[in-house]
């Protein structure tokens, strides 16, 4: 079969493959209709998440059709079932799985030994991500492999055309509990860092969940403009203080939630000595991340605010303020999403028509021009927000 | 076919048959190798000044040339990282420094100055490559001036921005009155 594979920094190729075969009683194989690329997949197509192997098949972002089952599936699948795929691997028996804490998983990563030394635990193994969970290989591709698929799948109806339902899969659930994290009241306002697809989607949860204010944060005016489709009201960083506006758009307060959709990437800029010496010390490997906006969220966060962090961050970040942090008293919730935590209700609101999150695509191309794809996206050339792949 | 990544799957993980084309340019095998060129000299001119001063009979300028080692060193870093586009206009900046310090040894008493034509010789025709590299590895990112496509109507709420609200605020009452859903 075709599949996007890693090769080494910025070196992303279809390559063919052998097809996946069921190695496991409770695999299932699935063909895949649509998959996508995230922001996740351009930190791995940077390198900057450690534990990449040439070979390795990306892509975490994927639903289509059940082809064959396990024996131990236990008839939670069928063949013919339509399904989207989870990013995150559960087992749905293990303690944390039991507590809906999906992401954190104790039994799916099975290159357990890594994580635990790197992280003091091991985390859910992750699709198309890096041995550090499990190497598993991804749905950038025309086949995939489903391990404990008896719990790893979200049944989707017929009739719904796959682009409103891929997002299931990441990065709608993942802009739903980066807002869900907030605990939003009525009267606060939330300032979202990044309107790259995750900003977008947390930009429409905030509001579905009441929010009185929402304010988005990036410096690409088409994003931007989508974020404002969604009534929020928009900073555009090239061009005015993130700090200032945020003041006067709360009166002088500062928001009461903060969420950061940016991640270990953020921007660098000159007006930023930060971001530089962040960029430099990445460069000599001396820090793993640019946690410019963690240490903004800090600055501006209103006492007794939350700060929520869908953003990845793979290591190690400097100069935190860590003393605004705790003598402001701010609350700061983070993680891989638990994806099955939240999906049925998602699915309802698409099916009832409350939201519709195909809104965020803007190219659709088959699998094979994948590789050119992360260079748009990654460059945001062609106002690229969301790209979606068809095998 | 052989392939060595297929080594380390994991055993009924799909394996690679056959690769397809890599989108690397020439331009960047390039950079990349520069960037090595540029770390090797970088450690050489920490590690043996004297012996660099010496061939160029300019001995007791040893600080300047670990100096120079050490930027040889950051900016061979640099265009081996994502952003290489820097480091090699890192690396033209460099080259005129270097050209500089040895126009300034190229004084008629110096008995080494053939050695210093030479080394001016092969700093010009890398400098030319450097040049030349860092033209063609302009990062991909458009200009900020840029014309961008918007997107004023893609607001996601099928039935609109205020039901959204409005279904948000009803949800919120409920939630506040203790009715589930
Ligand atoms: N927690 C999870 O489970 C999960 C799931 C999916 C994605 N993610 C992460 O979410 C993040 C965003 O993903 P995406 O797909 O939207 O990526 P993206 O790269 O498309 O979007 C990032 C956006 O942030 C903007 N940005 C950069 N620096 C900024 C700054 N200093 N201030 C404000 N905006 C800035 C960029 O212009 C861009 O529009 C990534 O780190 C990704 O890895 C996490
Ligand atoms: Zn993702
Ligand atoms: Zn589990």
């Amino acid at each position: 079969m075709k599949a996007l594979v890693w090769h080494g920094k910025e070196d992303i190729r279809c390559d063919t493959v052998t097809d996946p075969e069921i190695q496991d009683p409770r695999d299932a194989i699935i063909r895949v209709t649509s998959c996508a690329i995230c922001g996740s997949d351009l930190h791995l197509f940077h390198n900057f998440i450690p534990g990449m192997m040439p070979g390795d098949i990306m892509g975490h972002e994927t639903m289509g059709e059940v082809v064959e089952v396990g024996t131990g599936v236990d008839g939670k699948l069928r063949k013919g079932d339509r399904i989207v795929v989870p990013f995150t691997i559960i087992c749905g028996e293990c303690d944390q799985c039991k507590r809906g804490n999906f992401s954190v998983c104790e039994t799916t990563n099975r290159k357990k030994h890594l994580a635990d030394k790197v992280f003091g635990h091991s985390t859910a193994g992750l699709f198309g991500y890096t041995h550090l969970t499990g190497g598993y290989p991804g749905g950038q591709a025309e086949y995939l492999r489903v391990p404990f698929a008896d719990a790893t799948h979200i049944k989707v109806p017929a009739g719904i055309p796959d682009e409103q339902l891929l997002f299931l899969s990441d990065i709608f659930p993942t802009g739903w509990q980066a807002a869900v994290q907030c605990d939003i009241v009525p009267t606060d306002t939330v300032a979202i860092w990044g309107c790259g697809p995750v900003g977008q989607m947390a930009i429409r949860s905030a509001i579905l969940l009441g929010a009185n204010q929402v304010v988005a944060i990036d410096c690409l005016p088409d994003r931007l403009s989508m974020a404002e489709a969604a009534g929020a009201t928009t900073i555009n960083f090239e061009n005015e203080s993130v700090l200032e506006r945020l003041k006067e758009l709360t009166d002088g307060k500062g928001p009461e939630k903060c969420i950061d959709c940016v991640g270990m990437e953020s921007h660098v800029m000159a007006s930023w000595p930060d971001t530089l010496l962040d960029r430099a010390k990445q460069m000599m490997m001396l820090e793993s991340d640019r946690p410019h906006v963690l240490r903004e969220m800090i600055y501006v966060c209103r006492p007794g605010g939350i700060i929520s962090v869908p953003g990845v961050y793979s290591g190690f970040s400097d100069k935190l303020p860590m003393g605004a942090f705790m003598n402001k008293g701010l609350t700061m919730r983070t993680g891989q999403t638990h994806v099955n935590r939240w999906t049925d209700d998602l699915l309802r609101r698409i099916e009832q028509g409350e939201i519709d999150p195909s809104f965020v695509i803007t190219h659709t191309v088959p699998l094979e021009q994948g590789p050119e794809m992360y260079q748009v996206f990654r460059d945001k050339r062609d106002s690229c927000v969301k790209v979606v792949l068809k095998p | 076919m052989f392939h060595l990544s297929n080594i380390v799957r994991s055993k009924g993980d799909p394996k690679l048959v056959e690769g397809g084309p890599s989108l690397k340019r020439p331009q960047d095998q390039l950079a990349r190798a520069l960037g090595w060129f540029s770390i090797g000299l970088g450690i050489m001119e920490f590690v043996a000044p004297r012996r660099v001063t010496e061939t160029l009979g300019m001995e007791g300028h040893e600080m300047m040339v670990r100096a120079f080692g050490v930027r040889e060193i950051l900016a061979g870093v640099m265009s081996l990282s994502v952003d290489k586009n820097a480091g090699l206009w890192a690396r033209v900046g460099g080259d005129g420094l270097d050209a500089a310090a040895l126009l300034s040894g190229l004084t008629s008493d110096n008995p080494k100055k053939g050695n210093i034509a030479l080394a001016l010789l092969v700093v010009g025709g890398i400098a030319m490559l450097d040049y030349r590299v860092a033209q063609d590895t302009k990062p991909g990112r458009p200009p900020r001036n840029a014309r961008r496509k918007l997107y004023p109507s893609r607001s996601g709420f099928r039935k609109g921005l205020q039901a959204a609200k409005d279904r948000a605020k009803e949800m919120t009452q409920h939630a506040a009155a203790g009715v589930t859903s």
